[in-house]
């Protein structure tokens, strides 16, 4: 038991584990609740206070020379990153999963949902020296939602049906139907809020952040100076940070081996063992919600068939993906978006394996014969031509003829996903689980990339939005997920934990399920020590 | 010798006249080229969260719903008025963009060859002296060496040693603007290095083989019977009969130092041009791949021009051709 604890707390210290999957662990082997919080406090959480000052250094890849500060284009890693230094939204999400207020003080609902009424934190002023206030938060929240937006956002915005300000504090939101998770859709990293909702200046970099825009060279390098006038203590520890784009995985690796940067994000599986073993530097890998699935579309011949979509679900070995690809980085998926980094994820739902006698029972019994193409690039996860071959070889026990297509990486989102009717995807994932059904299996969704229609999944999707009693939620929310895992077209074999990796100069690291590096807060919320 | 055709500086306009012809067909081809990309800035801007909506508005505002002559026209007129547009994506200055870039790009191919070009035609010299004794064949196999490894190959080796196991200089050159100029000497320091490793062979090989041709003649004899010493008949007797060879290769290697260098600038994190050219064409932000191509294609004309011009000065006999 010993063993155990010393494990535990050093994966807490390296920041593998929250504070929360800590207690949950610590109980699991029988340490009492006061004992485990003493432990925490000695070595990981509490023990370091912040150190403030300096100059951190992330370096990282997913940057470009076309990047804009406009947070309605924001649509890669590094523009994703630095927003979050800059700027603010609504709503945060807590690395336990919960919806947090960040700029939005508090909120409510009534009329089953539909009417939603946000309360906007008072004496937060913009970089600008302007006060932050409801007219700048309905503005911002107009500007992703209009007709003509470009905005990333649009998609989570289309239900709504007016933002208007009332009295001097508050900001009404009126949706077309009841929706119990707009608190979560208001933490999308685009609404961020600018000086009249950036309508005047949208790539200004003007928002209410600890760091203010100081270099703006996209695709080279982003510097932020701390804001004098920040409203809260708990962020933004260092003088400086910075953002240097480096999209060659050597050029990050060797950066961070050197000690010249404090961050990298994206290490692939392949090296990352390696890389932790040096004495100056921690992987800092957290369980995401975004996946690698092969998508079958199920309105195209022969995938139209629902024993020949099952069949290929049993003919895959996740294990050995993950292991293979993922490198252990990871976990295994069970053909259905959802995982434990859910809210009200069920673990009771049965976990599908590799039998390539069911496979091949399936198979028979859809009638299908003959080879099938499977389209696969690099461009859709880092090994997926890779993972295509093995699932090949994992068919062909069931007597399945999977033949991989290679596909150039260069214009695969718009040649071959979403087009051809099986190929191999990523999915980021989405902070809810309506979130994530609505973006990509609702029968009308813009990217339901797998085609598939169920007006009866659609229904459930409906009233799990205004159902308030959680319980009920997670019903059925669990009858969704059997559905796309039984009929759907998506072959989801595994989840991929986000890879990074910091010096070990860094303290505050927080392991965080909603995306790469604390998720985006790593040079907010880390200081250097 | 009233009107002389062959005049250096008739020669030289009627070259730049050509030049810019080329220049031209090359606009046609560039343009040409980037209309064959797959997808469209629009879908890539947005990346796999494009909704078809956004993508058509972004479409619309972009003007890229006219008829690809009209837009090849346009672009052609605002080059020749000193307008290379803006970026789709960015929606920045395309010539203020570039102008960074390309003094950077400049800058590192010209610290690479100003250590290059001399040491390529000092070791070839030194070649020559012990021809065929160990020295030479040294110098050989090295510089072969060297070209032969692919320059990501030479340049990770440097990081690892240079940079890491050593930590004397820094892994990425990473350059901005307020630099001083001895920081940005060290940024560029490892690619310097290893561009310096690609080009050598090629000029040290043509410095050796073009001196080695002439090393045989009369005049050479000549000046070995009136007792110069054997480095003095090299660079002063030898050197300038072989020059217009080694021009050629050394500008050739010029011009591959400015428009070659993507993969160098790629993995040293450089900002130049190579760099911006790759972001762009990603990004389907065709203005800026077409300004970039046309820049590259009018620096190697440029460049082979010159070493024509200069090859002819070297040498009065192609003045006056038969």
């Amino acid at each position: 038991m010993h063993n155990k604890i010393e494990q535990l707390t050093q994966e807490a210290k390296k920041g593998r584990l929250s504070r929360r999957d800590f207690m949950r662990h610590a109980a699991a082997i029988g340490l009492a609740a006061p004992l485990a919080t003493s432990l925490l406090g000695q070595s990981a959480f509490a023990a370091e206070a912040p150190k403030k000052g300096g100059h951190l250094i992330a370096a990282l890849t997913g940057g470009s020379s076309t990047d804009s500060l406009d947070p309605a284009l924001s649509a890669s890693n590094v523009p994703f990153n630095i927003l979050r230094t800059w700027g603010e939204t609504l709503v945060d999400i807590s690395p336990e999963g919960e919806a947090i207020p960040w700029l939005a003080e508090s909120w409510e609902s009534s009329n089953g949902a539909t009417t939603w009424t946000f309360t906007i934190r008072k004496g937060i002023t913009f970089h600008n020296g302007k006060t932050m206030d409801n007219n700048d938060v309905a503005k911002t929240l107009q500007r992703h939602s209009g007709e003509d937006t470009k905005s990333g956002a649009l998609g989570i915005m289309r239900d709504i049906k007016s933002i208007t300000t009332q009295g001097s504090d508050k900001v009404v939101v009126e949706l077309t139907g009841g929706n119990a998770d707009l608190p979560y859709l208001m933490s999308d990293y685009h609404l961020v809020i600018q000086p009249n909702g950036g309508f005047d200046a949208p790539a200004a970099g003007v928002g209410t952040g600890p760091y203010q825009v100081k270099v703006n060279e996209p695709g080279i390098r982003h510097v932020g100076e701390k804001y004098a006038g920040y409203w809260r203590d708990s962020v933004g520890h260092a003088d400086t940070v910075e953002i240097r784009v480096m999209n060659d995985q050597t050029a990050r690796m060797a950066a961070l081996q050197s000690g010249s940067v404090h961050f990298v994000n994206r290490v692939a599986p392949k090296t990352a063992k390696l890389l932790g073993r040096l004495p100056n530097v921690d992987i800092v890998n957290a369980k995401g919600r975004g996946h690698y699935p092969f998508l079958m579309h199920a309105d195209t011949a022969p995938f139209d068939n629902n024993e020949l979509r099952l069949a290929l679900k049993y003919a895959i070995d996740r294990e050995d993906l993950v292991k293979r690809i993922l490198k252990g980085y990871g976990t295994v998926g069970n053909d259905n978006p959802i995982n434990a980094a859910y809210d009200l994820f069920n673990e009771d739902i049965e976990q599908r394996a590799y039998d390539p006698d069911k496979a091949a029972f399936h198979y028979k019994k859809s009638g299908h014969s003959g080879p099938i193409v499977l389209r696969s690039s690099e461009a859709a996860f880092s090994g997926a031509v890779d993972a295509a071959l093995l699932f090949s070889q994992h068919a062909a026990k069931a007597g399945i003829e999977v033949k991989v297509q290679k596909e150039p990486a260069d214009g695969y989102w718009s040649n071959v996903w979403n087009k051809q009717p099986f190929c191999a995807s990523y999915w980021g994932g989405r902070n809810t689980q309506d979130q994530m059904f609505s973006v990509a299996y609702k029968s009308t969704a813009d990217w339901n990339d797998t085609k598939w229609q169920r007006p009866e999944f659609d229904s459930l999707l409906a009233k799990a939005r205004t159902e308030t009693n959680r319980d009920n939620r997670k019903e059925i929310y669990t009858d969704m997920s059997m559905m796309v895992r039984d009929e759907g077209g998506a072959i989801i074999p595994m989840f991929n934990d986000f890879v990074d990796a910091k010096s070990d100069k860094v303290g505050g690291y927080i392991s965080d399920p909603s995306a790469e590096l604390s998720n985006g807060f790593a040079l907010i919320r880390c200081w250097l020590s | 010798m009233a009107v002389d055709n062959n005049s250096l500086s008739t020669l030289v306009v009627k070259r730049l006249a050509l030049g810019l012809l080329l220049l031209l067909a090359i606009s046609v081809l560039i343009f040409a080229g980037t209309e064959l990309l797959p997808g469209d800035v629009a879908q890539s801007i947005l990346g796999q969260s494009a909704t078809p909506e956004a993508v058509a508005n972004l479409r619309a505002e972009m003007g890229l719903d006219r008829p690809a002559l009209t837009r090849y026209f346009s672009w052609l007129f605002g080059i020749v008025q000193g307008d290379l547009g803006t970026s789709l994506s960015s929606g920045r200055d395309i010539r203020t963009m570039i102008g960074d870039r390309l003094g950077n790009t400049l800058f590192l191919a010209s610290s690479a060859a100003i250590i290059s070009v001399p040491l390529a035609i000092f070791l070839g010299m030194v070649a020559v002296h012990y021809r065929d004794g160990i020295v030479d064949k040294m110098i050989s196999i090295t510089t072969i060496a060297t070209i032969s490894l692919p320059e990501f190959f030479i340049g990770y080796l440097l990081i690892l040693f240079l940079a890491v196991n050593w930590n004397l200089l820094p892994s990425s050159s990473i350059v901005y603007s307020d630099m001083s100029f001895l920081e940005r000497l060290t940024a560029i320091a490892i690619p310097c290095i290893t561009l310096t490793f690609v080009v050598l062979a090629h000029m040290m090989r043509m410095t050796r083989a073009a001196i080695l041709n002439v090393m045989n003649s009369a005049y050479i004899e000549t000046a070995e019977l009136k007792g110069l010493s054997p480095f003095k008949i090299i660079f002063h007797h030898a050197l300038p009969n072989a020059i217009s060879p080694i021009i050629t290769v050394v500008v050739l290697n010029l011009a591959y130092l400015v428009v070659g260098v993507i993969v160098v600038e790629i993995i040293f994190v450089y900002p130049g041009m190579g760099q911006l050219l790759v972001d762009h064409v990603t990004n389907r932000d065709v203005p800026v791949v077409q300004a970039v191509g046309l820049i590259f294609a009018a620096i190697y004309i440029l460049l082979n021009m010159f070493a024509d011009i200069m090859s002819i000065i070297a040498n009065p006999r192609l003045r006056h051709p038969k």
